[in-house]
């Protein structure tokens, strides 16, 4: 699995990633952490509200940051 | 009759009967004045908060840029600094949303409405207004900051700006988000959610803000400000602008001490200029923009802003 995560490098963005990290941890699955700032890259999604939440190129979340308990429900789907 | 009377009914027992404070000292009067104003603030931010971060449930960014470009000015501009009302602003979000709005076509001038309006009318500002001032003043100052974002959006637009956007913008594309379907219910959480983290990241400063008002409140003496800050002295207006700038963070916290110091006679539009330059231009907002756009363009944003609050500032200490 690939996770990335979309965002400029603001701080609701870090809050993200940590919680990402926390769930992927918790469940102990086997997944590939990238952070995505440069804007270019993240505009490429047709993301505009940061920080985003993206699996396997798909965008699942945008504009909030996700409980470690919401990216659970996310990941084990 | 004022809706808060209640409180102020329970808070006069609180503080002069159960406490014993004398509501004849000083002291007493501003430990008053503190516990009042702060469950009043603390009040309304729960229910504006929970409101405003409801209705903005319905407009994700990647809804209104659509919405926005369908090229039509004027109204255009009137639409964007209506959603600007409802939307916050982080200095983090700003260049993805300009680029944002910038592909799908909305015109540089509306954008610059919507960039004007989210910071200048914010929420916890307004909470703040009402608890503080009534209201009125909370109705007057969205309903300036509203016309100050349509007006300088439009003067904007006229002015042919577009090269003065930095060139990558232009050719960046993007995908199209599908929109997520949300129930009610979903909406509700979202706001609840919105609410308890703003509430918990504002408030230490409202009450540090009201803390430092209660005591200028008490303490200072009366009309001290008068003197350097009144209407007698025209640079007042400006000078407070920019000592408004770099106090963004704060805002929760500069509303209180301003209401204490109207008291002690500074004027209610010089008060008033400060407050929104506290909130619209901030430095990390416009360091931040110096991404999308070249200095030129980021200097005519900035001034004519100051200019629209400057001309606010002269406007209410006429009229008030």
């Amino acid at each position: 699995m690939k996770i990335k995560i979309l965002g400029t490098g603001c701080k609701k963005c870090k809050e993200l990633e940590a919680n990402v990290k926390e769930a992927v941890a918790e469940l102990m699955i086997n997944a590939d952490i990238e952070k995505v700032e440069d804007i270019r890259d993240i505009m490429i999604y047709g993301v505009i509200s940061t920080p985003a939440l993206v699996i396997d190129e798909k965008v699942l979340s945008y504009g909030k940051v996700l409980s470690v308990k919401e990216i659970k429900e996310i990941l084990s789907k | 009759m004022d809706i808060f009377y209640p409180i102020q009914v329970i808070v006069n027992w609180l503080v002069y009967d159960l406490l014993k404070f004398s509501s004849e000292t000083v002291l007493g009067e501003a430990i008053n004045f503190f516990v009042y104003d702060s469950i009043k603030i603390f009040i309304l931010l729960l229910v504006i908060i929970f409101v405003v971060s409801y209705i903005r449930t319905y407009l994700a960014p990647e809804k209104i840029k659509k919405f926005l470009s369908k090229k039509f000015e004027f109204l255009g501009n009137m639409g964007a600094a209506t959603i600007g009302i409802f939307t916050p602003f982080c200095s983090c979000s700003a260049v993805p949303l300009f680029i944002g709005f910038v592909e799908s076509g909305v015109p540089l001038g509306v954008t610059f409405s919507y960039l004007i309006a989210a910071p200048l009318i914010n929420e916890v500002a307004g909470a703040l207004l009402w608890g503080l001032f009534g209201w009125k003043i909370a109705l007057l100052y969205v309903i300036t900051g509203w016309i100050i974002a349509v007006s300088v959006g439009f003067i904007m637009g006229k002015m042919k700006l577009e090269k003065y956007v930095e060139d990558y913008v232009w050719k960046i594309k993007m995908n199209q988000l599908k929109e997520k379907k949300k129930t009610r219910k979903i909406r509700f959480e979202e706001a609840y959610k919105e609410m308890k983290s703003l509430i918990r990241k504002v408030f230490p400063y409202v009450l540090i803000g009201v803390g430092i008002g209660a005591a200028i409140h008490g303490y200072a003496p009366e009309n001290f400000l008068t003197r350097i800050a009144g209407e007698g002295n025209w640079f007042a207006v400006p000078l407070a602008i920019i000592m408004g700038i770099p106090l963004y963070s704060n805002a929760a916290g500069v509303i209180p001490i301003v209401s204490s110091l109207i008291e002690k006679g500074l004027p209610l539009g010089t008060a008033l200029a400060f407050m929104m330059s506290v909130v619209a231009l901030s430095l990390p907002e416009i360091i931040i923009l110096r991404k999308v756009i070249k200095p030129k363009l980021l200097a005519i944003y900035v001034s004519i802003v100051a200019i629209g609050i400057i001309f606010t500032g002269y406007l209410f200490n006429l009229i008030l």
